[in-house]
């Protein structure tokens, strides 16, 4: 019970912090589930986000299966409430409100001023799940290698060429089991 | 406002939540924002372009996800409350349902040492797509000043040394919002600068 409390609590702070987009809560994410309440481990908080690339719709999605590590289906469901419904109710409200003031030269203000802290928090992101999938030092040199190769393959790739990036992550998932093991 | 790309009746509850199950379906890797705008203005031609970027604009600016945002700002303008729910579950349950079969289905394999393997790589790479993501958005902000000058206490902060996210945007979001304050901007006009006031 009080892991349901603490997982509302949670998810309904981050999505409601979530400026520019879901990838900006992932390191602040990531810091709550694995170090502060142990809901999962660095490595399988790394594994879900990827799982949440793998499927359709919002990639963020794959919070629910946080939850379930946590509590059950119950968690599950919780998390996807938390982490979506607060979010949508002020949006719902404020959009409504905003029309009246879409010319308002502030709006620019808030956008133009939050778009590098979105960027920060993005690379800080990048750094949280790197430093488990791309770059740990308890495995050993050469995986780290691997791993390293392919996201600088990806991100090499996806500037050279428009791949849908599901494609990609299969890719290198299958070639995973392939050197990996 | 401009009707003509409107549809007179308003489109049925089940309607809306069908076009947006079919994104949230169909929508495999990311950049969900597109697949809105395609179902949304050219095939259901629901709302015009500007009226769609009107709403994706809202839609970023306010905190949550951007493509959840849209459904229910497009929803409610289309049928009120029910509409934006309708949109909102349409977008999100069909990942949900396939994430909760691949959840379960890692909590069962975790250990297996072949799905380790498996999903070191998967993860190698999404961090790959993360970073290709930010570098794609962030763009020339790298190399301005201004910017830069968010974007390293932001990644300092909260990716290193852990302060809380709450703080580090009550600290920053602020005085970032005040250096972009409306007087502050000192763009080159657009071509539209002559109908202001």
């Amino acid at each position: 019970m009080k892991d349901l409390v603490s997982l509302l609590n949670v998810f309904t702070l981050l999505s409601l912090m979530a400026v520019g987009g879901g990838t900006a809560v992932i390191p602040e994410m990531q810091h709550e589930t694995v170090t502060v309440h142990h809901w999962v481990t660095d490595t399988q908080f790394a594994a879900i986000y990827s799982l949440g690339q793998l499927a359709p719709g919002p990639n963020m999605t794959m919070v629910g299966i946080i939850g379930y590590h946590a509590a059950g289906v119950a968690g599950f469901l919780l998390v996807l409430f938390a982490f979506y419904f607060p979010a949508s109710l002020l949006t719902y409200g404020v959009s409504y409100i905003w029309d009246r003031y879409r010319e308002n030269p502030w709006r620019e203000a808030v956008q133009r001023g939050l778009a590098p802290i979105t960027i920060g928090l993005m690379l800080a992101g990048v750094y949280a799940v790197g430093k488990t999938a791309s770059f740990n030092l308890d495995r050993p040199l050469w995986f780290n290698g691997v791993t390293l190769g392919f996201g600088l393959a990806i991100v090499l790739l996806l500037f050279w060429k428009r791949i849908n990036p599901a494609l990609l992550i299969l890719t290198c998932g299958v070639l995973g089991w392939f050197i990996l093991r | 406002m401009n009707e003509s790309a409107r549809v007179t009746q308003p489109p049925s509850i089940g309607r809306i939540f069908r076009a947006f199950a079919l994104i949230g379906i169909s929508s495999f890797g990311g950049g969900l924002v597109a697949y809105l705008r395609d179902v949304v203005v050219d095939r259901e031609r629901w709302l015009t372009d500007d009226e769609f970027l009107g709403a994706l604009e809202i839609g970023q600016t306010l905190p949550g996800l951007n493509s959840t945002n849209v459904a229910v700002i497009v929803g409610r303008q289309l049928r009120g409350p029910r509409g934006a729910l309708a949109a909102a579950l349409g977008l999100i349950l069909p990942g949900a349902v396939i994430l909760s079969v691949l959840g379960v289905l890692y909590a069962r394999l975790h250990d297996n040492p072949d799905v380790t393997a498996a999903l070191a790589g998967v993860a190698a790479a999404s961090v790959g797509l993360l970073l290709q993501v930010t570098l794609k958005i962030g763009g020339r902000q790298f190399l301005r000043p201004k910017d830069l000058m968010f974007i390293l206490p932001t990644f300092l902060m909260v990716g290193v040394f852990h302060v809380s996210l709450v703080t580090t945007l009550l600290l920053l979001a602020p005085i970032a919002i005040w250096m972009n304050r409306p007087a502050a901007l000192k763009k080159p006009p657009l071509s539209s600068s002559e109908s202001r006031p």
